[in-house]
């Protein structure tokens, strides 16, 4: 049985309450930290530990925090991106409803290895119930002496506020989110400058993951060094899995990283395997941006080895054979999922959140959006494919920030690993529809682009 | 610092972008842009049609860049080396803007007031292909009147957003901007208000395709039958200088425009009163012809026959200077 770290109280009666998370041991890293470290040691545990951002780029956090620029005289600032709302990743979520008092620690002790005096939170506008949890949890730690003016008589001050976004995902971008924090269009900007030279309000500032941001306190609490034991090779740590889809068991779940994506599928402690007794058809390992992989490709890696769920193991093979670990949106298809609905889905989304900012992105979500469900409504051709795969390469890398790639990413590897099902879809349209939606009768209505030319 | 742009090496000065070091060399290599606008800060980046690699990144590090980048944004670093259009994955992902640009813009030149000025319209001829692959309806709009001088043709924006940049920072205060996200978005005023200030025509000047026109000129003739002229008054308005390029159809101004450099960047903004209510030569200090490059679709009437441009007439220098021009022109 995995370690848990995050989750370790979360059975706790009231665990959301102050009382309660400070009897289990709450609090502590903020003491230790303001009492006895510098921030610099602060921060040089967090390089110890290795932990690595649990947003999605996976990139290490405590040497992301080093690169904060110093000026004299100016503010700094920490942004905590609490903005999650890709398909199938809703852990950040899970974490804030029931233990916030996690994450208003690790933002104490971060803000204070980070010199800010004032950090926000910044929640996607849909979670009210959320934002209201972090406002209750903010007020009471304010009331004990946490937050505000010289906390607990170490002479450091800290603001903490909770700010709601107005509902893009292209806001939990972190220069889209920074601006939307700015009061403007939630776009994203131009790097360089990054955020750790010139953020928030021109200020250097740091923008980290909930998850990232909770997990400071474990490592604080028992020290860099006994952090990095738990996982593999540069993959530290728990990593919180929001896991979706056809599985028997759905939830959160905290696992140590390393675990084998077997083991995580099927054994009881987890996922409890596929629900109906069905076949594992194919896995989105990391929220909805990551590449697709059939079940084959995830439990084995281009070298025929078990594969595991770290950030290494997952991306092995590339694009080819491998994904990523992403944000833990964990989502299993059983062998009656279409993959083309699936893709269409995906992309819908993207189309509609696109900011709308640079060219490829704005057109090139929705085109592919279209002719996804021009194939998916059995009015598809057979160069669509190509035409999709050639639309994606085009997103791909070509875009001011990576929701081109995110876009362009599901459509490609679904393409290369399921090119079968997506003919399929062009040669027996109206068998696709009465499995997708036992409308036997609705491709053949509608004329297709050939007969109506004729 | 040193940076190499498709063989050729130049020295710039730091924080120079590639985009400004290879207009610093001049000629094909320059890469378009239609978003990026010297003129207006922040500006750039967003219609990916001046993407180039970065080969080598520096001499300190000369691993190349991972993805294509924005030259209009990216600075140079001393010893890099860029491809523009010795790269074929430049091109292609050129190729691939101008298709995703022309899937919402009309091929409507042959009305537009934009065509014979239009970036889009060279950027498709040199970059295009000649047949699209998008097959769907096109999102379209009514035109709005934003004001009584400034016509707004939504369907043909590409979303550049040089008007707003411009609205930003030339005018007191801006009162149109970008509304919805994605492939929804569309440059609008709250409420359809006017834009309505002395530097508002601006936004004009800046758009580069037919989406914000000059109502004072619409339909009135194409540009390759207009003469330009260069001239100049004394403005009142503090922030305007007052030189112009005064466009004749017979000896009738029919539009004046702010005058442009060879990126087609207005050099010095104008105000409302020099561009929209002076339209009579007496109002105005001829300089002479404009010079049109010879790749233009303005020059096109110019080759033909000299004729000097009927204001100047009376004028012996300015026909001498006019002679000159168009002699030079011919021969080049």
């Amino acid at each position: 049985m995995g370690r848990k770290l995050l989750l370790e109280h979360i059975n706790v009666p009231n665990i959301n309450t102050f009382d309660v998370y400070r009897e289990k041991g709450g609090y502590r890293s903020v003491e230790k930290a303001l009492k006895t470290m510098t921030p610099d040691e602060v921060v040089e545990e967090v390089k110890k530990s290795g932990l690595r951002g649990r947003g999605g780029a996976g990139f290490p956090t405590g040497m992301k925090w080093s690169f904060l620029a110093k000026p004299e005289g100016v503010a700094r600032y920490l942004v905590c991106n609490a903005d999650e709302s890709e398909p199938g990743t809703f852990k950040d979520r899970f974490l804030m409803t029931y233990i916030p008092h996690a994450l208003i620690e690790g933002m104490i002790t971060s803000s204070y290895a980070l010199g800010a005096n004032t950090s926000y939170i910044y929640v996607r506008g849909e979670m009210m119930p959320q934002i209201r949890i972090l406002e209750k949890a903010i007020a009471e730690a304010k009331a004990k002496g946490f937050l505000g003016k010289n906390i607990l008589g170490t002479g450091y001050d800290l603001e903490l506020y909770v700010q709601p976004g107005g509902g893009a995902y292209i806001c939990g971008e972190e220069t889209a989110l920074l601006e939307s924090l700015e009061g403007k269009r939630g776009n994203p900007r131009i790097k360089p400058p990054f955020p750790a030279i010139a953020g928030l309000y021109g200020c250097p500032t740091v923008v980290n993951n909930v998850e990232s941001i909770a997990a400071v306190v474990p490592i604080i609490n028992d020290g860099g060094d006994e952090y990095a034991k738990l996982g593999i090779g540069r993959s530290t740590g728990t990593k919180l899995i929001s896991a979706g889809g056809n599985l028997k068991k759905p939830g959160v779940y905290e696992i140590d990283l390393g675990l084998s994506c077997e083991e995580f599928v099927y054994s009881d402690e987890y996922c409890g395997g596929i629900a109906n007794g069905k076949r594992l058809k194919a896995v989105v390992a990391g929220g909805s941006s990551v590449p697709i992989l059939p079940a084959n490709l995830f439990f084995k890696t281009a070298n025929n080895e078990a594969r595991l769920m770290s950030y290494e193991s997952l991306a092995d093979g590339g694009f080819a054979t491998g994904t990523m670990m992403g944000s833990g949106g964990f989502i299993a298809f059983d062998e009656d999922a279409c993959i083309v609905r699936n893709t269409w889905n995906f992309t819908r989304f993207y189309h509609h959140e696109s900011c709308g900012q640079c060219s490829p992105c704005r057109e090139g979500t929705g085109w592919m959006e279209k002719v996804l469900h021009r194939l998916e409504y059995g009015h598809g051709k057979k160069s669509d494919i190509d035409l999709l795969v050639d639309v994606s390469k085009k997103i791909e890398g070509n875009t001011i920030c990576p929701l081109g790639d995110a876009a362009a990413w599901p459509v490609a590897s679904a393409i290369r690993h399921f090119r079968d099902e997506f003919e399929w879809h062009v040669t027996n349209a109206s068998e696709a529809m009465t499995r997708n939606y036992g409308l036997a009768h609705y491709a053949d209505p509608l004329p297709k682009k050939e007969e109506t030319a004729a | 610092m040193k940076v190499t742009i498709d063989g050729i090496t130049v020295e710039v000065d730091p924080g120079t972008t590639i985009l400004n070091a290879a207009r610093q060399i001049g000629g094909d290599i320059v890469p378009p842009a239609m978003c990026y606008y010297s003129k207006l800060q922040g500006s750039g980046g967003k219609c990916r049609t001046c993407l180039v690699k970065v080969s080598k990144g520096s001499e300190k590090d000369p691993r190349p860049m991972p993805k294509l980048v924005a030259s209009c944004r990216t600075t140079v670093m001393d010893g890099m080396e860029v491809q523009n259009i010795t790269s074929p994955e430049v091109i292609e992902a050129r190729k691939g803007v101008v298709e995703m640009l022309l899937i919402n813009h009309p091929l409507d030149c042959p009305i537009c007031d934009q065509a014979g000025e239009c970036h889009l319209q060279d950027l498709g001829y040199e970059h295009g292909a000649a047949k699209t692959r998008y097959e769907f309806d096109r999102r379209t709009f009514e035109k709005i009147d934003i004001g009584d001088k400034i016509q707004l043709h939504m369907t043909r924006c590409i979303l550049c957003y040089r008007c707003v940049f411009t609205a930003d920072q030339i005018t007191d205060h801006r009162i149109h901007g970008i509304l919805n996200r994605g492939d929804h978005s569309e440059i609008s005023t709250y409420i359809q208000a006017a834009v309505d200030n002395d530097f508002s025509g601006n936004v004009i000047d800046v758009c580069p395709v037919g989406a914000l026109t000059d109502k004072t000129f619409r339909f009135k003739n194409r540009v390759w039958f207009t003469k330009p002229v260069d001239a100049h008054r004394d403005c009142n308005h503090e922030k305007c200088n007052g030189k112009v390029t005064l466009w004749y159809k017979g000896e009738d101004v029919i539009r004046v425009t702010a005058r442009k450099d060879v990126y087609g960047e207005v050099e010095e903004f104008i105000c409302n009163e020099c561009r929209f209510d002076k339209k009579k030569t007496a109002d105005w200090v001829i300089e002479g012809p404009r010079k049109i490059a010879n790749n233009s679709v303005i020059s096109a009437n110019h080759y033909d026959t000299l004729r000097p441009l009927p204001v100047v007439k009376t004028n012996p220098v300015l026909q001498e200077n006019n002679k000159n021009q168009f002699e030079r022109d011919t021969r080049l």
